[in-house]
């Protein structure tokens, strides 16, 4: 479906995308993550043939995005970060008129919109003006505008951006109905817990470079392990631990002990080190992400 | 990239005009009214106000020597502010420029879209003038009825000069000063409210090369006073030539400004 190649891409000096490669499958969902200015968007947007790349190699489709621009964006589905619906036109008419530039008959475009609103549940809505529908509406609309051509690939770019719980599930829901019906999906997010419920494949970005790329949950057990066990940090713990032949980083004032059997590091480290809050918790996704990217503050 | 390189255009651009026109029919009564009001208030205001006190400019009644130049001046205004203002929120606040990128049509036929928009607006402004004026008597026909296709190529050439501001406009508030700097001086002196004759060589000569509305309203005087200017096919060939430069040029900005 994609397929890149040491693809860069610069703004001025500036190296947004630094000669990656990946590749995407037909039928998988491929996520990117990475902190603000990791380089995602930008890689999405070539993608998207809105962005040209600068170096390598990008094919979308087998067709390269430099010479083949109108035959791939034909077969893409794009649901952007920001929301640029149409305010002038109610939610109807801007699918309808969205269908246009695809080309699609009207009486065709007709029934798919109807269809799709019932999709995304905004069949009650159809004649209310974009400006008045609540965040997460707009979000699943732009969700409905993205499948107008039935595409092959769907991107979607932080796709439940400040939505709430209830709109956020059902995103994901959407996106996993997608996924069954066989369709290819690329997804940016900065929630770890979407990408882990939802990423068959992702890869995690930073200043422009590809750190780690795999199956979430390879990824946690590989470079995290199964479990963490939180602990205070003092020195009399810290010393104790150093003895012990435990995995552990000391992030602020906890320390966190990796370990696929967390119940004897628990009482171990309880009955020796005399430690005074023990909490154990799975390892996430988010493990995997800060330990690459560290705790560094991002803007 | 050049910023005369030919643009690649399908007929998908009319997609772009298709959607501001929906747009436009959806407010035509709010749309309509200024068109009609602004030419009735200018013509009470010079035609009685200062006509009194003129006999004749250039061989004519005041009122007829300026009726040719209101209907420029809204040809211009027209386009111009489409494609500045207009074009600029669609660009910059309603991102609609984006979402129609991620579609089949490129940048490039959509800027194309929203220019012949602009020229649409000015050929609607001149439909909405031509039947006050004319129940006035102070423009012949049937030569004025060639004002309407006339309107559409002095209308592209106000949009794509106002598409190439718009492009590099840090703000929408910048917009203001090609504005105050470029549309009020060529309102006033392309021999519109009086006679460039009456001008100093300097000026007459500036406005003859770079002020477009001169050449525009040169023609449209020809047409609804039936007279032929010595000018006539010069400012012809004038407005072609620019219309064909900034309609390439400002595709070739926006596309600068909005393809990174």
């Amino acid at each position: 479906m994609i397929e890149a190649e040491a693809l860069e891409k610069r703004y001025g000096g500036f190296i947004a995308v630094d000669k990656i490669s990946f590749k995407v499958k037909e039928g998988e969902v491929f996520g990117f993550l990475g902190p603000n200015g990791a380089g995602k968007t930008t890689t999405m947007k070539m993608i998207q043939c809105v962005s040209p790349k600068d170096f390598g190699k990008l094919e979308v489709f087998g067709m390269d995005v430099s010479t083949d621009q109108r035959k791939i964006k034909g077969l893409l589905g794009v649901m952007p970060q920001e929301n640029n619906l149409d305010p002038d036109f109610s939610v109807y008419q801007n699918l309808l008129i969205y269908s246009r530039y695809f080309n699609i008959p009207q009486r065709k475009a007709e029934n798919i919109i109807e269809e799709l609103l019932d999709f995304v549940m905004l069949n009650e809505k159809k004649d209310t003006l974009t400006t008045l529908l609540s965040g997460g509406m707009k979000r699943r609309l732009l969700l409905a505008r993205a499948l107008l051509n039935n595409p092959r690939l769907l991107v979607l770019d932080e796709p439940t951006v400040g939505m709430d719980p209830q709109a956020r599930h059902l995103i994901w829901d959407k996106v996993k109905k997608l996924r069954s019906q066989g369709n290819t999906i690329v997804l940016s997010t900065h929630y770890l817990e979407e990408a882990q419920r939802l990423c068959d494949r992702l890869v995690i970005m930073d200043n422009g470079k590809i750190l780690v790329e795999g199956k979430p949950l390879e990824l946690i057990k590989e470079y995290i392990g199964t479990e963490i066990v939180e602990a205070e940090n003092n020195p009399a713990a810290l010393s104790c631990l150093e003895k012990t032949s435990s995995k552990f980083e000391v992030v602020g004032d906890t320390i966190h002990v990796y370990t696929d059997e967390p119940q004897r590091v628990m009482n171990a480290l309880l009955k020796e080190c005399d430690f005074g809050k023990v909490i154990v918790r799975r390892a996430t996704l988010e493990d995997v992400f800060l330990k690459f990217t560290g705790r560094k503050m991002r803007d | 990239m050049s910023y005369l390189s030919l643009p690649e255009l399908t007929r998908s651009l009319w997609k772009v005009w298709f959607r501001n026109k929906d747009v436009f029919m959806k407010t035509f009564m709010v749309n309509f009214i200024p068109s009609f009001i602004q030419p009735l208030l200018y013509l009470f205001a010079f035609g009685f106000g200062v006509g009194n006190s003129i006999d004749l400019m250039d061989g004519v009644s005041y009122i007829r020597f300026i009726a040719p130049a209101l209907i420029a001046v809204g040809i211009m205004e027209a386009s111009f502010f489409e494609c500045t203002f207009a074009s600029y929120v669609r660009m910059y606040y309603q991102k609609t420029f984006e979402a129609i990128i991620a579609t089949p049509l490129s940048i490039e036929e959509v800027i194309a879209g929203e220019l012949l928009w602009g020229a649409t607006k000015s050929v609607v402004n001149t439909i909405i003038m031509l039947p006050i004026f004319a129940f006035f008597g102070i423009i012949d026909f049937p030569s004025s009825l060639l004002l309407i296709p006339f309107s559409f190529l002095a209308g592209l050439l106000f949009a794509a000069i106002g598409m190439c501001f718009t492009a590099i406009s840090p703000s929408i508030d910048t917009l203001n000063y090609p504005t105050f700097l470029f549309i009020t001086p060529m309102f006033l002196f392309s021999g519109t409210f009086f006679s460039l004759s009456l001008m100093p060589d300097a000026i007459r000569y500036f406005a003859l090369a770079a002020l477009p509305l001169t050449h525009v309203v040169i023609i449209i005087r020809s047409l609804t006073l039936t007279r032929l200017d010595p000018f006539l096919y010069i400012s012809f060939v004038w407005i072609i030539i620019a219309t064909l430069i900034f309609f390439v040029l400002s595709i070739n900005l926006m596309k600068k400004r909005l393809i990174v």
